[in-house]
């Protein structure tokens, strides 16, 4: 069996299962936001069932609209408050203790190797990054998973994408994604799972991984997984006290097919508007004017993240004309990036810090695009109105570029910036 | 189960941010959404699907976000039904679980026109083209899914299997 059919076996009870089957699987975690959230709180309310099944294995994070930016948002709030409270759901991350749900799941560590954990939340898939299956579901279904615990899957196909090379300076695993999905297309892997393995993979930080298993669901696939390894545990064991079994695919697994990509020669990629799967190289859209430029999301909002892009522009301005936007992706980054003296660099560069939430990136607050405007950002969905309005055109690319193009006030190439 | 309607057509990848924007979603009334339904492609949709509409589309239908928004907006705003080359998947699931039909149907988007009458037999996957007076075979439903399509959506489905184990 591949890593995640072990999961699924592990979870639904069973010795063995393969693709296709359809299990009732017991969940190792939930995660609710305060978008998704409400409907599922009132949803379990109809369900008529006084207690959640386990509040131990139940994360509810503020984070989209944070601080709450209108009445409406303040009063999804207050449901979220009112749940955990009346749950007694100690790991509920309210404004100021958390951060993006799903940096909050891993660094927090909600997240371990072997899991299978479910979210209300699309973007629920970058935990495979750690060697957990996740996988995003609605408010109804988080609902029905409080109330039992228990979730029906099919377990899926596995596309197995092996990894070799080495990235050239300022190229960067968000790169390497949009390659895939360009090359994938938007339907290319709807209910797979997609396995990232090769020699550029176990190179990897588990931050860049996070960046690689984020966006798997912008090519339809049900998850990503990275086999856990001596990278993954050294994270992990930083992060949680609770014990875990590995899993690991075995040598002779079953993949419905094998891709293979190089990082060699990989040239910075940037995907155009108004879909993931437009993508050219950034020598083929170099000199777009931009209006915004924004760093963060669940994507790249990481402290790797924000030193690469401190790195790039210390001592430059951010060009006039143009807003850059920082928004770390959770409490403890923004922290780590004061400390770390990054926070001064933004400010003296003419950007502006945001607070942790995922604001722009999803057109909620801080941020937003008015008719007409350009954006080249850091985060995963440039489709129309996604930043705002539906006349606004999103591009995106990595931190590097994002904050090259801040520079030069129109897309650019981060290689040749000089340093 | 049987649904009804007059034909409204999109394209292929249609994203869960064109069906309803994230800038919509702290409101919590199903009719609101409606109001803004489909706003990123069509913003006079929720007019046209008053009445009652089946939306027909291409592939990767609902792809993007996990928002259950969606699907309520579409069923608020009057759709009856998506069927559709292919869907993405937690949309798929999403709108099964509260009750809006969702059909896998490859090949509909050159079988079918703008405006087309249609009744589907949900059970049996069939799909009839009564302007063309022309019929179909979309890919059936599992036994299990319209077990919950029947029962009225994943909350009732919950409650009966609870109730029959005593749980409820």
């Amino acid at each position: 069996m591949n890593v995640s059919e072990k999961i699924f076996a592990k979870a639904s009870g069973k010795d063995e299962v393969s693709a296709g089957d359809v299990v009732e699987a017991k969940v190792d975690a939930v995660m609710i936001n305060e978008i998704t959230g409400p409907l599922a709180v009132k949803a379990f309310g109809e369900i008529g069932i006084k207690k959640v099944w386990d509040r131990k294995r139940i994360v509810m994070v503020l984070d989209h609209e944070v601080p709450a930016d209108s009445v409406k948002a303040a009063e999804l709030h207050k449901i979220m408050r009112g749940f955990a409270k009346e749950q007694r759901i100690s790991n509920f991350y309210d404004v100021g203790s958390g951060g993006v749900c799903h940096q909050v799941m891993v660094e927090k560590g909600h997240v371990r190797p072997g899991e299978l954990i479910v979210g209300a939340d699309s973007h629920t898939c970058t935990y495979g990054a750690l060697g957990a299956f996740a996988t995003g579901i609605g408010s109804t279904e988080t609902a029905a998973v409080f109330a039992t615990g228990d979730i029906w899957l099919r377990v899926p196909e596995t596309i197995r994408i092996d990894v070799g090379g080495s990235f050239q300076r300022f190229v960067t695993p968000k790169d390497l994604m949009l390659k895939i999905i360009g090359q994938l297309k938007a339907d290319g892997a709807i209910y797979k799972a997609l396995e990232f393995a090769g020699t550029a993979i176990d190179e990897m930080s588990v931050s860049g991984r996070l960046t690689l298993c984020n966006m798997a669901v912008e090519i339809g696939a049900k998850t990503a997984i990275i086999n856990p390894d001596e990278t993954t545990l050294s994270y992990v064991k930083n992060r949680t006290d609770k014990p875990f079994k590995p899993l690991r695919s075995d040598l002779d697994s079953n993949y419905e097919r094998n891709a293979k990509f190089t990082v060699d020669n990989l040239e910075p990629q940037v995907a155009c508007p108004h879909t993931v799967d437009n993508v050219k190289t950034v020598t083929e859209v170099e000199g777009t004017p931009v209006d915004q430029a924004f760093i963060g999301s669940c994507t790249n909002g990481r402290i790797e993240d924000l030193r690469l892009v401190a790195d790039m522009i210390r001592g430059k301005r951010v060009k006039e004309g143009v807003r850059m936007l920082v928004t770390p992706a959770s409490q403890e980054v923004y922290l780590r990036a004061l400390q770390d003296g990054l926070l001064e660099e933004f400010i003296k560069a003419g950007a502006y810090i945001c607070n942790p939430t995922c604001g722009a990136c999803f057109g909620g607050h801080m941020g937003l695009l008015a008719p007409g405007e350009t954006c080249i950002s850091s985060s995963n969905r440039n489709f129309i109105g996604r930043m705002g309005s539906p006349e606004a055109q999103i591009y995106l690319a990595s931190p590097a570029t994002v904050a090259a193009s801040a520079i030069a006030g129109e897309i650019a190439d981060p290689r040749r910036v000089e340093m | 189960m049987e649904i009804r309607g007059k034909t409204v057509k999109f394209g292929n990848d249609v994203n869960t941010d064109v069906i309803i924007p994230g800038k919509y979603l702290t409101a919590l009334d199903p009719q609101e959404l409606a109001k803004h339904a489909m706003e990123g492609l069509d913003p006079e949709f929720a007019d046209k699907a008053s009445g009652g509409v089946i939306i027909v589309a291409g592939g990767n239908f609902g792809c993007g976000s996990s928002r259950e928004q969606a699907p309520i907006a579409l069923k608020h705003a009057g759709v009856n039904g998506v069927l559709a080359e292919s869907f993405a998947r937690i949309f798929y699931r999403n709108a099964i679980n509260i009750g809006l039909p969702v059909l896998g149907c490859p090949g509909i988007l050159d079988k079918v026109d703008l405006g087309d009458e249609l009744y589907v037999d949900l059970a049996n996957g069939k799909v009839v083209d009564l302007s063309k007076n022309e019929s179909f075979q979309a890919l059936k439903l599992p036994d299990f899914v319209m077990e919950i399509i029947g029962d009225g959506g994943l909350i009732e489905h919950l409650k009966k299997r609870l109730r029959r184990d005593g749980l409820l």
